[in-house]
């Protein structure tokens, strides 16, 4: 609309240019007066007459000049200073009311803004890579990985991709050992594809990527390496002169090349569980490093290529390689963008946060608005005032969302202040395995946000109140001193269904919190198959080589023999890999059976472990025997396997004195219960455990010790009693079995403890609505109840009669909550393990809640209806 | 946008077009217009000094005339307002309506 377009134009440059249109304005007018005045002269009059009567004539230039500027400038910003400054008057009138407000309003606000930045930094914010749209994370059927040789094919021959990178998923904590210069310590390290920096498009931040001649060494001795940023700063404290330094690494020089700059956090975005120290070359060419599905692929599509288009393009690949390499594993890759799969497992729970909080919000909304009808009998007289002084309804509608719009601009202060806090410590907490976690904090995004939802939160707790006040019919209100009438009759309604939603709102938060904490206890009590209490890990590998198996044998009976010596300690035994944390698999088969395409041999995880390893973990012998020290390389190969694998393989026949294919035959000498591996809520499947005396195919030595005492308080003595074994014993890495079972478990306590947060929150909310209404109509029905308790009733009736009607609100609530729960908890069921989405047992306990809380609330003011004098309540009016 | 009472007892609207026709007459300012409209209309019609000045700038935010500075017979500077293209334009549409919709009272008054 061009027209349009011209007065606004001209509108913004009158804006511009105010003051010298005012002047201009003033000038001419009193221009006109002039005029005037010369005319009045003329016609005869004296001038001094002249000028006043030119003047009277002309009447207020101010209020002329303002009515004539208002043409162009929008009447509503002069009247929103006004209401502004009227509702900052009347919040410092009312200043308990104005305080009480602004708190619920920061508390809700705060909520809200803090869950956003948490959605923000995990589903929102690009991941720091260069164009991450185009980053593509590769699966390999069920596993996250896929073989080093099909990868190295698949980045030839692809069509679709600017380039594959990878780096080897089968890295443990605390990897290689750092010795030489200070303490030793014990690294780990992630070993990357040399394209792998650059195709995410992160340069080191000092220093240089590898070369290619750095990509061609030997997976054991890796020439050079990457610092992490963080790594960096804790051990050479960010010195930049370590470029070029050469540390030794597994008892190999290796050179620092690079440092990562800080805001690449490769374990905070792709391995929470597992910070990373140092980068170091993946050989691809080197047969002697991890074979089998070890590598992790991302891919850089190229402009214009579809996720799908990739897809199927890999797929026909894929076939093309299986047919011609069939001594590889079998390559199905998978598809999807980067970011879903960083933070696709996080997505459930973001999104019930998301959901629980914007309960939370409409909660407070309705609390807020139910404070302002209370407050509306006092307001309503003034309302009145004004509006026979002649303003228009659309004013006082205007004037009141002012009010609870600036009353919510405050509470977004307070609230920003609790999400800056919030997210500031959210970040630091490194007990929760979340994706991007200590990206999270508040940021413009966030501050938008928040202010949005202060102003509509201010609209919506404002617009009921501002409707209901100046629908009342004006002139009645001005004659009605106090009494009860119609209106007043609506506005108790209205407020007992605010109260409704109010107990509904946080039943259904009540409802998800409950039905998290059942399933969080069912998974605290699930049979693990091994006992966390009292057992601890220490990782031991030794700092100089084991060449052979005698020579290895020979540390492992050293080791053993002095931890069991150490006071305190009931068993040890020694473990390749730690429940909840590290996993591999083997296929496996029965000596005997016929495997093929159609019926392919189980894959059941394994360990190495050494004798006393299963009184150590506490994981229960079912039938045959542990390994002993005798269970050695000349001796006959012998396997313990789980009762899992005892089914799955010999389903009707004692598994013991079976044979199964794994290293050309092994005995079954014994089965083990079947121990939780991945994670809590999951079956533990199929497990073996070699004797670690038998074979060097394992990357780590972590000796486990189960002790009478606290296992904090082993630590000292086991590294005394190892030392003189290796004095370069690192003596980092301790983990109790107790703190495995904690981080698994972590990202739902993480959820449970906010979702609970606001549920208490939501709680404390609704109360304070009933005991608000109730303790309003105690006092507006003073008179009623003195003429009753004249009447002689007595306070225990009058007491009696507010909490049923509470009941009665609360019983309507609840109805409507429950109802709503069973709709939304089905939402929820991804997160329920252990309960149904519809326990009967949470539900009946959240009504029980409510409905006692809800008595709660209306007792306090009850009891004040009970004490009215009938004298003084009768007189009052 | 700025609720404009137009004091005069004109149908609404007139205002503006009887200060765009008297623009017709030339470069005039606030003063001359008020006067020119009082003497043309036989003193029946007086513009109120609270109203013409919000017409005015009314009318120049629609574009429909234009002000700038001058020097009135007595050597006062005063603001001159000229008609633009835009208002010519308007003041025929508006004068047209205007004649329908007289015509049209006076035929059910039964003047005409």
């Amino acid at each position: 609309m061009p027209a349009s377009w011209k007065r606004f134009r001209r509108r913004l440059l009158y804006c511009l240019g105010q003051g010298e249109r005012n002047r201009t304005l003033r000038e001419e007018m009193e221009f006109h007066i002039a005029s005037m005045i010369d005319e009045l002269i003329a016609q005869g009059m004296e001038e001094p007459g002249a000028r006043s009567a030119a003047y009277r004539k002309f009447g207020n230039m101010t209020k002329q000049s303002e009515e004539a500027r208002s043409i162009w400038i929008a009447r509503w910003i002069g009247d929103l200073a006004q209401d502004l400054l009227h509702s900052f008057r009347g919040m410092r009138r009312d200043a308990g009311f104005t305080a009480f407000t602004i708190l619920i309003a920061g508390l809700g606000i705060g909520a809200v803004s803090t869950v956003f930045s948490v959605v923000n930094a995990m589903l929102l914010r690009p991941l720091p890579f260069r164009d991450p749209a185009r980053l593509v994370w590769m699966t390999n059927a069920h596993f996250n990985s896929t073989q080093a040789e099909h990868f190295a094919d698949l980045r030839e021959l692809n069509r679709s991709f600017s380039d594959l990178a990878g780096w080897s998923g089968f890295y443990y904590p605390g990897d290689r050992q750092l010795t030489g210069a200070g303490e030793p310590e014990r690294l780990t390290s992630v070993p990357v594809t040399g394209n792998l920096f650059s195709l995410l498009g992160v340069e080191p931040a000092l220093g240089r990527s590898f070369t290619a001649a750095e990509c061609r060494g030997r997976y054991s001795a890796p020439p050079a390496m990457i610092l992490s940023y963080s790594f960096w700063r804790r051990r050479f404290d960010s010195d930049p002169t370590v470029l070029g330094r050469t540390l030794t690494l597994n008892n190999r020089p290796s050179t620092i090349v690079g440092v990562m700059p800080a805001s690449f956090d490769f374990a905070g975005i792709f391995d929470p569980a597992r910070p990373v120290d140092i980068f170091i070359p993946w050989p691809l060419g080197d047969k002697a490093k991890p074979s089998g599905n070890t590598m992790k692929v991302v891919g850089r599509l190229k402009p214009g290529q579809t996720v799908a288009g990739a897809q199927a393009e890999l797929a026909s690949l894929a076939k093309q390689l299986t047919l011609q390499h069939p001594e590889r594993n079998p390559l199905v890759p998978t598809l999807m963008p980067l970011a879903r799969h960083v933070s696709g497992p996080a997505s459930p729970a973001l999104f019930v946060l998301s959901c629980a909080v914007s309960l939370v919000m409409l909660l407070v909304c309705a609390n807020l608005s139910n404070l302002q009808l209370a407050r509306l009998g006092a307001r309503q007289k003034e309302m009145a005032v004004r509006a026979a002084l002649g303003a228009g309804r659309s004013r006082l509608l205007r004037q009141m969302l002012t009010e609870s719009v600036a009353l919510s601009c405050c509470g977004a202060l307070v609230g920003l202040v609790l999400a800056i806090a919030a997210t500031r410590g959210l970040s630091h907490l490194h007990a929760f395995i979340l994706p991007l976690l200590d990206t999270v904090r508040v940021d413009v995004r966030a501050l938008l946000f928040t202010l949005l939802a202060a102003a509509a939160a201010g609209m919506l707790f404002g617009l009921l109140p501002a409707l209901r006040v100046t629908a009342l019919s004006l002139p009645t209100t001005l004659q009605d001193a106090g009494r009860r009438s119609t209106g007043a009759r609506r506005h108790a309604l209205l407020r007992d269904s605010l109260v409704v939603a109010e107990l509904a709102f946080a039943c259904v938060l009540l409802v998800g919190a409950g039905l998290l904490i059942r399933s969080f206890f069912r998974v605290l009590d699930v049979n693990l198959g091994f006992q966390p209490q009292r057992a601890a890990a220490l990782r031991i590998d030794p700092s100089f080589p084991l060449p052979s198996l005698s020579r290895q044998n020979s540390f492992i009976d050293d080791v053993l023999r002095r931890a069991r010596s150490v006071p305190g300690i009931v068993a040890a035994g020694i473990t390749d890999t730690l429940p909840l944390r590290d996993d591999r698999s083997w296929s496996a088969g029965a000596v005997g059976q016929i495997y093929g395409k159609r019926h392919p041999p189980p894959e059941p995880f394994v360990r190495v472990v050494t004798d006393g390893y299963f009184q150590a973990a506490g994981i229960p012998l079912r039938s045959g025997r542990d390994f002993t020290a005798a269970d050695r390389a000349s001796d006959e190969r012998v396997v313990v396997i789980n009762q899992t694998l005892a089914r799955t393989l010999w389903p009707d026949r004692n598994p013991l004195g079976q044979m199964i294919t794994t290293d050309g035959g092994r005995r079954v000498v014994g089965v083990v219960a079947d121990v939780r591996h991945t994670a809590l809520e999951q079956p533990g499947g199929a497990e073996m455990y070699l004797p670690m005396r038998q074979t060097a195919d394992y990357a780590a030595m972590q000796l486990v010790v189960r002790s009478a005492l606290p296992a904090g308080s082993l630590a000292a003595g086991l590294r005394k009693a190892l030392r003189p074994l290796d004095p370069n014993l690192p003596v980092r890495e301790f983990v109790t079995f107790e703190d495995l079972v904690d981080k698994a478990v972590s990202p739902r306590r993480f959820l449970l403890m906010l979702l609970t947060g606001f549920a208490a929150f939501a709680l404390i909310l609704a109360s304070l609505g009933i005991y608000a209404v109730i303790s309003f109509s105690v006092s507006q029905r003073a008179q009623e109840l003195g003429i009753r308790m004249a009447l002689g009733a007595s306070p225990r009736n009058l007491q009696f009669r507010f909490v049923f009607r509470t009941i009665e609100l609360a019983a309507l609530g609840l109805a409507v909550g429950l109802a709503a729960s069973r709709v939304l908890s089905s939402a929820l069921s991804s997160l329920l393990f252990g309960v149904t989405a519809g326990d009967p047992f949470t539900f009946l306990a959240i009504a029980a809640l409510l409905t006692a809380v809800a008595a709660l609330a209306a007792y306090i003011p009850a009891r004040r209806a009970s004490r009215v004098d009938p004298m003084a309540a009768l007189r009052s009016s | 946008m700025g609720t404009d009472k137009t004091k005069s007892d004109l149908l609404p609207g007139t205002l503006d077009m009887l200060v765009l026709k008297i623009l017709t007459r030339g470069h005039l300012h606030g003063y001359a217009i008020a006067q020119l409209i009082q003497q043309l209309s036989d003193d029946l019609l007086r513009v109120e000094e609270g109203s013409l000045y919000p017409a005015l700038q009314r009318l120049e935010l629609n574009g429909w005339i234009e002000g700038e500075w001058g020097l009135s017979a007595n050597n006062r500077r005063a603001r001159f307002y000229k008609l633009t293209r835009d208002g010519r334009k308007h003041l025929a549409g508006e004068s047209s309506r205007y004649r329908q919709v007289t015509g049209a009272v006076a035929r059910i008054m039964g003047f005409a």
